[in-house]
């Protein structure tokens, strides 16, 4: 069984985005990039899969600039065994991304595509959901545990009441949260490795999808900053900031 | 202009989730119906949603337990008669909804904060560090709603006429086992007034429970949690607040040996007050808090405690 891990390049985790002062965007000259942490993993536990003897092949793909080849090449470092970029220069909207996985996933035939959850970017949260959609396959999201059970996966995911477990027949999308594992680093010898691993370049033309916007972000702006307030000097004074909002 | 909800499942009763989202619904200026997919006693505590005239039951035992290869098919199929179809960003809308997106073939517009005019919302991205003002172009709107920034719609005073409503059942492709549910008397972190939130610095689970629960019952609030405290077991997933955890924005939140990650305050920025309790002094938590008290956590909380 071959396993699907799409990764998206976005900024570090680590940085503190900033707002273009035109208002059109994010600045993100000089930001450093790194792999959507949930991407991570997803690549770690597909790995794992692959370790136990669950699946046969790891490949990574991304879709976006020619850049995000260095995130295709962490997946490669971590140990996915080859990877394809859909190369755009253009932002690409989680649905055209969907339609790009389908058609991938239509050529791959994996047993599981495991996403991210969200990216840490646009927050969208929707991609695995979109193309488990399209596949017209069953979705098992924000997974904190994944278990291969014969022609099923038994999926634990992590939801707004505790965590709830679901059964789906495969071929399945499943989505990761931030539980399922820790993904490992990639060591000096595997990043050399990974060099000389299997990267496909390809184009969203190449697999016949429109990657027109069907949103516009007309203005991207700062939050509200919060004033910083009051430094207290000891737990009296706290009681009597709480007994003023009216909390004790 | 007519917007279908698709209601939070909350056994018999109406969820707040809902109520907001019918509120987010209803700024998009036509009629709002609401989509209940259980029992029947849940469809009429729906229809006396304030603002909500219409109320569709789908009680099939498919529907039951949030399967989105169930739901989703029932949702696209009643999308014909509408405009609009939205959603709470629970973790069951945001399991379902993109789904429902995708068949439609419409992106969806994931946890907007306002709504700016029929076809524009503002959402944030970037963890809250950014908002964006971002227009459809789809001729179908699919929307999942952030709870905590839209006033909830009145739960009674509404009187809709209620319709069941039939879809394709079971896809067959997907099977609930079960739900290991955190069981608890206090309220909802989402819905809460007051929260007192822990972090890694509360040691283990047993040190989290003796520092942080006397706190929450002597006020009476929801407890919650940073990723670093439920990644190390102190409390369950369901305590996380955060980009990738609960959004929540009560009038005090109370944040006890938590860093301020940008990652945790995405989750709790928007709390009316927040107090932060750190033992050092240059804690990000700091910069948005609005009362702050430098200390050790483990003499300065049971002080406190006992000072209430
Ligand atoms: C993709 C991704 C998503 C994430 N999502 C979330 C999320 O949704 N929510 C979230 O919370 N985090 C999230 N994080 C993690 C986030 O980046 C931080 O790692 C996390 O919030 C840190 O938790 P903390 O503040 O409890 O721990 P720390 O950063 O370790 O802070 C502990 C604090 O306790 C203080 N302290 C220690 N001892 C005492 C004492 N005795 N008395 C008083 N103070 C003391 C320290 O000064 C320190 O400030 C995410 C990270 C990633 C990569
Ligand atoms: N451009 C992309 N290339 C590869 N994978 C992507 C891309 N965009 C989204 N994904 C995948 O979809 C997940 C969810 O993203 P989103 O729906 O944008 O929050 C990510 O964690 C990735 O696994």
């Amino acid at each position: 069984m071959k396993i699907l891990v799409p990764v998206k390049r976005v900024i570090d985790y680590n940085v503190k985005p900033r707002v273009k002062a035109d208002g059109s965007g994010v600045d993100l000259a000089n930001v450093k990039m790194s792999m959507n942490p949930f991407d991570e993993i997803a690549v770690e536990e597909a790995l794992r899969l692959r370790e136990s003897g669950a699946a046969t092949e790891v490949i990574a793909v991304s879709v976006g600039p020619a850049k995000a080849q260095e995130t295709l090449r962490t997946a490669l470092a971590m140990g996915a065994d080859r990877a394809i970029l859909v190369e755009t220069e253009d932002a690409v909207e989680p649905l055209a991304v969907a339609k790009i996985l389908k058609a991938i996933a239509a050529e791959e035939e994996p047993g599981i595509v495991m996403l991210g959850k969200q990216a840490i970017d646009d927050d969208s949260n929707q991609t695995g959901q979109m193309l488990a959609a399209l596949m017209d396959r069953p979705q098992g999201t924000f997974a904190s545990k994944v278990a291969i059970e014969g022609d099923h996966v038994s999926v634990t995911r992590e939801v707004d009441g505790g965590l709830e477990t679901v059964k789906l027949a495969l071929p399945a999308v499943v989505t990761t949260d931030l539980r399922l594992n820790e993904p490992r680093y990639a060591s000096l010898p595997n990043i050399m490795k990974a060099k000389s691993k299997p990267l496909a370049m390809k184009t969203p033309a190449d697999y016949g999808v429109d990657t027109a916007p069907r949103i516009t972000t007309t203005h991207v702006a700062e939050p509200p900053v919060r004033q910083a307030g009051e430094i207290v000097a000891d737990v009296d004074a706290l009681v009597a900031k709480l007994k003023a909002l009216g909390v004790a | 202009m007519t917007a279908l909800v698709f209601a939070e499942p909350h056994g018999d009763s109406v969820a707040d989730a809902t109520l907001a989202a019918v509120t987010a619904a209803s700024q998009l200026g036509g009629d709002v119906h609401v989509l209940v997919a259980g029992s029947d006693a849940a469809g009429q505590a729906h229809a006396g949603i304030a603002g909500v005239s219409k109320v569709l039951v789908a009680s099939d035992d498919a529907y039951a337990h949030g399967l989105a290869e169930n739901l989703a098919p029932l949702i696209a199929g009643l999308a014909d008669g509408y405009d609009a179809v939205l959603a709470p960003a629970t973790t069951t809308g945001k399991n379902v909804l993109p789904r429902v997106a995708a068949m439609l073939d419409v992106m969806q517009v994931s946890d907007i904060i306002n709504v700016e005019g029929p076809k524009t919302f503002k959402r944030p991205i970037y963890a809250g560090n950014a908002i964006a003002t971002v227009e459809s172009s789809d001729p179908k709107l699919v929307i999942t709603v952030r709870t905590t920034t839209f006033e909830k719609a009145a739960a009674e005073g509404g009187s809709a006429s209620v319709e069941t409503v039939a879809g394709p059942g079971s896809a067959g492709s997907s099977e609930f086992v079960g739900l290991d549910a955190v069981k608890s008397d206090r309220p909802e972190l989402t819905s809460a007034k007051i929260i007192v939130s822990g972090g890694r610095a509360l040691k283990d689970g047993e040190t989290f429970e003796q520092v942080i629960t006397p706190l929450a019952d002597k006020l009476g609030a929801a407890i919650g949690a940073s990723r670093a405290a439920v990644d190390a077991g102190y409390v369950p997933n369901d305590y996380q607040v955060g980009q990738t955890g609960k959004i929540v924005a009560p009038e005090v939140y109370i944040a006890i040996g938590i860093s301020g990650a940008i990652q945790h305050l995405a989750g709790m920025k928007d709390s009316k007050t927040i107090v932060a309790i750190n033992k050092d002094p240059d804690a990000p938590i700091f910069q948005v808090a609005d009362v702050g008290l430098v200390g050790d956590l483990f003499t300065v909380v049971p002080e406190l405690t006992s000072k209430l």
